[in-house]
């Protein structure tokens, strides 16, 4: 109910976006898809790109809806970002997460800023640097606490490096991406923050790369590094291979094949990523 | 026989002064100038560039009061010799031809997806036209807000 609520409030605000001007200042593809935390980047990892298309003195943002369904368990995310100047981006999601053989659900809010400090994704040598920060909220609280979270909220901030190269190996253009974050989560924070196991923020490293086969299609990996807090079970790191499509600067169409490794118990978990992104 | 040896003299001299010339060219890589479709196809590029431009009302401001016909031939002369064609670009420097205009980040967007739909209407190769654009995008430190 929450998610629908979030999605009409962005809908709305996209549609009194869209009467004043869309952003389209900058070039296809460039503010990348909606992570499942709400920040723009690929699926897993957060990037140095801001959301939409707003250059200049212009203002964007994007909607997006995602499903990443595995053996056991399925994710779904609702998220709205805002951007501005492609400078500031104030992202929200909301993440709801289906224990399918348990019949029980997880539930988290994302909220999370990120601001571009230095470099142009493009246009300078340099990589684009922005750092950026998110706050958790587990709305459901029962499961994380009985399997030994400390605290059901949560902030983490990230510096992210992403640098495109227009005509790199076989003169296709590629893209590559490093994030460092500072995090406690166990399970991206869907079962809490910190545990028996370890208690303070610890430093994740995350990377991805990908290239354009096309201005408008691009294939790519992620890599993400988690904690592993909680001895009541394993967590491993997450990993994706995606392809991502940009049919227009409105819409974006991620799919992704993940393997999110072992999760409360449940090993391999693997399946599938499907994300739809609306940009204004 | 005199007029032989002068024929010589001049045949080795014009040899010595062009083949240096020539063998730079060899050795330059003239791929990209050929994949643009030789001086003729990057005029016409140039062009449908410039109609692009025209029909774009985000950047057709910018213009309005110029002289189109010598932008068309310096824009052609420098993407030739860009692309190792056998050209010489004899314009102004970038700062100096953009110093005034207020040329935005998003204007200098603009400007390459014109370009890329014109190369998209020459069906110019995704390779050629990454190549182009990455010997393009280091002077947009030289063009905008400047």
């Amino acid at each position: 109910m929450k998610s629908i609520g979030l999605m009409v409030v962005g809908l709305l605000a996209s549609s009194l976006m869209m009467d004043a001007e869309a952003a389209e200042g900058r070039l296809l593809g460039t503010g990348g898809a909606t992570t499942i935390e709400g920040a723009a980047g690929g699926g897993l990892v957060p990037w140095a790109v801001i959301s939409g298309y707003s250059e200049d003195d212009e203002r964007g943002g994007t909607v997006a809806l995602t499903r990443a369904q595995v053996d056991d368990y399925r994710l779904d995310v609702t998220a709205a970002s805002f951007s501005y100047q492609n400078r500031l981006e104030i992202s929200v999601a909301s993440q709801m997460f289906n224990l399918e053989n348990l019949g029980a659900e997880l539930r988290q809010q994302v909220f999370g800023v990120k601001y571009r400090i230095a470099g142009d994704l493009i246009y300078t040598s340099m990589p684009q640097l922005s750092v950026g920060a998110l706050y958790k909220r587990n709305t459901r609280y029962d499961i994380p606490e009985l399997v030994g979270s400390q605290r059901d909220n949560d902030w983490e901030a990230y510096l992210a490096a992403s640098k495109v190269w227009l005509a790199g190996p076989f003169d296709r253009t590629w893209l590559a991406n490093v994030t460092v974050r500072a995090t406690r989560a166990n399970q991206f924070g869907l079962l809490g923050f910190g545990g028996d196991r370890g208690d303070s923020h610890e430093i994740t490293v995350e990377a991805a790369t990908g290239v354009f086969l096309h201005r408008s299609l691009a294939i790519g990996i992620e890599y993400r590094q988690k904690p592993d807090n909680l001895s009541f079970a394993k967590e491993e790191d997450a990993m994706s291979a995606f392809v991502a499509w940009f049919p227009s600067k409105r819409v974006a169409l991620v799919g992704a094949f993940l393997d999110l490794g072992s999760i409360a118990g449940a090993a391999n978990q693997t399946g599938y990523y499907l994300s739809l992104q609306a940009s204004f | 026989m005199k007029k032989l040896v002068s024929h010589c003299t001049a045949f080795v001299t014009l040899a010595m002064l062009t083949l240096p010339i020539g063998a730079a060219h060899a050795d330059q890589d003239d791929s990209l100038y050929r994949a643009l479709g030789g001086e003729q196809g990057i005029q016409q590029l140039v062009e449908d560039l410039l109609f692009n431009v025209a029909d774009d009302r985000r950047i057709r401001h910018h213009f309005v009061d110029i002289d189109i016909v010598r932008l068309h031939e310096k824009l052609s002369e420098q993407i030739c010799e860009l692309a190792g064609g056998p050209c010489e670009y004899t314009g102004d420097d970038m700062i100096k031809s953009h110093t005034g205009m207020g040329v935005t980040r998003a204007d200098f967007n603009a400007l390459v997806e014109a370009l890329q739909l014109a190369m998209d209407d020459h069906q110019i190769s995704i390779s050629a036209q990454n190549r182009l654009l990455a010997l393009l995008a280091p002077m947009h430190g030289e063009i905008v807000n400047r």
